[in-house]
């Protein structure tokens, strides 16, 4: 499960290197300029926690950073991987490059339903990786092992609650062992009392170092989590610190009042 | 009027054979090849090569547009003056596929498109290029929309056949009318020609019944 056991990426708690960075990343579609010129960095081991109103374009830089959308303008780069410069045309081949590093966790899953659940998470190891499937089948179900999953492996998605298919989903990124961990808002589709498996499994890897970035609701989450919380509005960051700072003791107004509705609904 | 029992029982054999020997195996081979061209269109159709999607669009607006008998007249009375001679059976099967390719792939787009999006987007996270994502992940899927549809385009082909009889293919049809001449009993010929291809497509609907059961097992009830 640690993130350990892939020598390409590095050890929780060894000295701090950003994993990845982000330059003056750009994307607009059509007229409306969604992102205009975000700058960002995860250190090793570091939880990136992404925050604000929707639209905010928090959601397109998660999708920019694993290649599901193209960027108009910027620069990404991860630790040991060639620079990324949208700026200038970019190939199938950079992106897939990009891609490989990071992998996503949707939020409706996107598990594949004509597979069980132990295929959807070797297909990546065994069709893309070509790793051999006794070692990938191992390896996911001690995964699968390790969210609480034991005993699924036969399933089909539509069999599993929402939280597990959420976990599922989990599982089938860790497989891949990326050097960095996306969530997409992983707990809005799920019932609320589903909630909180998915976030106990994302605070164990957390806690275990894996590098993440993460959109999401879950202020509180956030907060025990995040090393950096990072506030979106407008397409440009509002506000970016340690989220107690951010979030117990905003500096910008619109943070404060983004913070304050969230924290009082009512 | 009387039903002429001892012709009809020794007639019923003959015409079960031109079906087992005609119309199953030219419906069978015909669907085959259609299948593989009609996956190729639908994959041209959805490719975003204007050129590819261009031709494959005009492919099908072809034969969608003109009518099957006039298709299998052209290929077998019509290429010898440009001196293509083809028998009777390569020359149905030729029409009953290229037929079926341009029904079965506007069948076979539909499923693809019908796949979500985001299916899409899991295939790539999980670092797959668009072939291999096409390939694992979305034609499976499509196919299990397909069956109902491919499966009435399958059983409206087995009838279709019967339209090889007048490119002097011998099939079910074929050996009922040659009887009827000889015999001069149409009505009975025919209506037993008729029965014979009903019992064929209720044995087919019963496999198509099985097969979609069995591709829903992935699928929330």
């Amino acid at each position: 499960m640690s993130p350990t056991d892939d020598s390409s990426v590095p050890q929780p708690g060894a000295k701090t290197a950003p994993v990845l960075s982000v330059d003056r990343l750009s994307k607009s579609f059509g007229s409306n300029q969604v992102l205009k010129s975000i700058d960002l960095s995860v250190q090793t081991g570091g939880v990136l926690a992404l925050i604000g109103p929707s639209g905010s374009g928090k959601t397109t830089v998660l999708r920019c950073l694993n290649g599901l959308e193209i960027p108009d303008g910027g620069r990404v780069a991860f630790a040991g991987g060639p620079a990324v410069d949208f700026g200038s045309p970019v190939n199938r081949k950079q992106i897939s490059a990009l891609r490989d590093r990071s992998a996503m966790v949707f939020q409706h899953y996107n598990l594949f339903p004509h597979m069980t659940v132990l295929q959807n998470v070797i297909e990546g190891p065994v069709q893309v990786q070509k790793r051999p499937r006794a070692e990938a089948v191992s390896d996911a179900m001690s995964l699968l092992d390790r969210v609480g999953l034991a005993g699924k492996e036969d399933q089909y998605p539509h069999q599993l609650s929402g939280g597990q298919q959420q976990r599922v989903g989990i599982v089938r990124a860790l497989a891949l062992k990326p050097s960095l961990l996306l969530f997409d808002e992983p707990t809005s589709a799920l019932d609320p009392e589903l909630v909180g498996d998915v976030l106990h499994v994302i605070k164990e890897l957390a806690d275990e170092g894996w590098t993440m970035a993460l959109v999401t609701h879950e202020l509180a989450f956030a907060r025990e989590v995040a090393s950096e919380v990072v506030f979106m509005d407008g397409g440009v960051v509002v506000e970016r610190g340690h989220p107690d700072q951010v979030l117990r003791d905003p500096q910008e107004e619109r943070t404060r009042q983004f913070v304050h509705r969230l924290l009082n609904p009512f | 009027m009387d039903i002429d029992w001892e012709l009809l029982a020794s007639s019923l054999w003959p015409i079960v054979q031109g079906g087992l020997t005609g119309t199953i195996p030219l419906s069978l081979a015909s669907f085959a090849i259609g299948l593989v061209l009609a996956l190729l269109l639908a994959l041209m159709r959805v490719s975003g090569n204007r050129i590819l999607a261009g031709i494959a669009r005009a492919y099908i607006s072809v034969i969608r547009g003109t009518p099957l008998l006039v298709q299998l007249f052209v290929i077998f009375y019509g290429l010898p003056s440009i001196g293509i001679v083809l028998d009777p059976w390569p020359s149905a099967i030729i029409a009953f596929s290229m037929n079926v390719g341009g029904y079965a792939a506007e069948i076979i787009r539909a499923a693809v498109l019908s796949v979500p999006k985001g299916q899409w987007e899991a295939g790539h996270t999980i670092g797959m290029s668009g072939t291999l994502t096409m390939r694992r992940i979305i034609l499976p899927q499509a196919a299990r929309v397909s069956v109902p549809p491919l499966s009435n385009t399958f059983i409206s082909l087995v009838k279709d056949t019967s339209l090889a009889s007048l490119i002097l293919v011998t099939e079910a049809f074929r050996v009922a009318q040659e009887i009827a001449a000889f015999s001069q009993e149409f009505l009975l010929l025919y209506m037993e020609a008729a029965a014979v291809y009903w019992v064929f497509c209720l044995v087919l609907s019963a496999g198509q019944t099985r097969l979609e059961k069995r591709l829903d097992r992935y699928v929330a009830h």
